[in-house]
């Protein structure tokens, strides 16, 4: 598609992967771009690469700027990543850089991938600055938002912040700004990229925004490594951020379960009949047929989750272990939620999913309700009845 | 009380502030956090510590 003129003197130089679908578990049905930005002042830097297979790219956009792309003085390496960073060794190459700049674990980082120590490596802090001509680049280290070597990059001369993977999503489109992609669906990726990458690390993009705002930064234009460039919805998707590294989620319950033989299924029916009933939106979504990436994003934005399962072999159903394990590990916080299951022999479904309610600090409204074999018309009522009261919980929660 | 610092991620376990997060109040020393207690940050053991020098 060639380089876009971001700004003057500042250039998208990245490519669009319209193909990927499953980034390494994370299905990407609308495809992802890789981002790479080249700035033309008095001396030129590259921020980021690209994708290792998308070097060809990235290489025709940088010779279509600048023509030789030795011409290139500085390469700033936000975030090692290799969806960002996995071209870095021949690019380095190809633009033989005067100076890489980088945190100290970003220097670690580009040594463990690629083994080469004697790169021009300068590492930077917080606060640190390069004057490239005209323009200034600071530096803010993000450590966790999103890995441990991850910074930003603030030119205050253009209000412009290269922020890697923060306020990022995995969208492929034709164009290179928020305000010429669908709303709806921008949105609808920006939640999911949340929810399953930056989510865990909430507090820290707490602390990020507070930085932001300490130093007193005014952005225009967020120029992340995945997706659109943000210049019209700046401020919504900075509160947007805030509301979700706040853990501040909707007046909403997922029903989320697996069955064997369709007893936990009909307990769910009626968990979700119970809500519906109390007059809060429900969701239900039974594992096996779910994709767990657009589950997750579902997750980020609902205050209440009943959890089903049946038991086997004294354990959950695999699938409810494979979704519960990739759940918390992006450690969702603040929410309610309570278990169900039927059973045969001994029930243990009903405590597991109480354990990962307890470290995922979720408050259990209800200590959780076993049927053996299949449920009764009074178990029915009892499921919706817990439906109920989690649905008055929320309520009650989200008024505050 | 000594700082200790994740070799991972770079956060800096103060006793001073604790880690209330996951149930450790403020004054809680290093050396008594349990030794499953993990990185609020990035998750690592606790193994992965080392004292904060100066």
């Amino acid at each position: 598609m060639g380089a876009v003129k971001i700004k003057d003197g500042f250039y998208w130089v990245g490519a669009v992967d319209w193909n990927v679908r499953d980034f390494h578990g994370y299905t990407t049905h609308r495809g992802t771009t890789y981002n790479a930005y080249l700035l033309v002042d008095e001396k030129i830097a590259l921020f980021d690469t690209v994708k290792e297979p998308f070097f060809e790219t990235l290489m025709a956009h940088i010779r279509e700027v600048i023509g030789d792309p030795e011409k290139i003085d500085y390469l700033i390496i936000n975030h090692i990543e290799p969806d960002h960073g996995g071209a870095i060794a021949k690019v380095v190459e190809a633009i033989k850089p005067d100076k890489i700049f980088c945190t100290r674990n970003g220097r670690l980082g580009m040594i463990g991938y690629f083994h080469q120590e004697d790169w021009p490596f300068v590492e930077v802090k917080t606060g640190d600055e390069l004057k490239l001509g005209r323009r200034t680049v600071k530096f803010i280290e993000t450590p966790m938002v999103h890995w441990p070597d991850s910074m930003v990059s603030y030119i205050p001369e253009d209000k412009l912040l290269v922020s890697q993977d923060a306020f990022g999503e995995h969208y492929a489109t034709s164009t290179r700004f928020d305000d010429e992609a669908d709303f709806c669906e921008l949105f609808q990726e920006v939640a999911k990229y949340y929810a399953n990458i930056v989510l865990p690390f909430s507090p820290q993009v707490q602390k990020t925004l507070k930085a932001i705002k300490d130093l007193k930064l005014e952005i225009e234009m967020i120029c992340p490594d995945h997706g659109v460039i943000w210049r019209k919805h700046v401020k919504e998707i900075i509160e947007a951020y805030d509301r979700w590294s706040r853990y501040e989620a909707n007046s909403k319950v997922l029903v989320i379960y697996d069955t064997m033989w369709n007893s936990t299924e009909k307990m769910a029916w009626a968990v979700y009949e119970g809500v519906v009933k109390e007059g809060i939106e429900a969701e239900l979504f039974k594992l096996s047929v779910s994709d767990e990436t657009e589950l997750m994003a579902e997750v980020l934005e609902a205050k209440g989750l009943a959890f089903g399962s049946s038991t086997l072999n004294n354990g959950l159903l695999p699938t409810v272990a494979g979704f519960t394990t990739y759940m918390k590990g992006l450690r969702p916080r603040q929410k309610l939620g309570f278990a169900f299951g039927s059973y045969g022999w001994s029930g243990e479904a009903v405590k597991h999913l109480n354990k990962i309610f307890e470290e995922t600090k979720t408050e259990i409204v209800h200590e959780g309700f076993r049927v053996k074999y299949a449920p009764t018309a009074e178990d029915l009522k009892k499921c919706e009845e817990l439906g109920r009261l989690l649905a008055q919980k929320v309520k009650e929660a989200c008024s505050v | 009380m000594e700082k200790y610092q994740c070799n991972v991620c770079g956060y800096i376990y103060d006793p001073a502030q604790g880690d209330p997060d996951q149930g450790y109040p403020p004054g809680t020393a290093f050396e008594a956090l349990p030794n499953d207690w993990t990185c609020p940050v990035c998750g690592a053991a606790k193994s992965e510590f080392s004292p904060v020098k100066g």
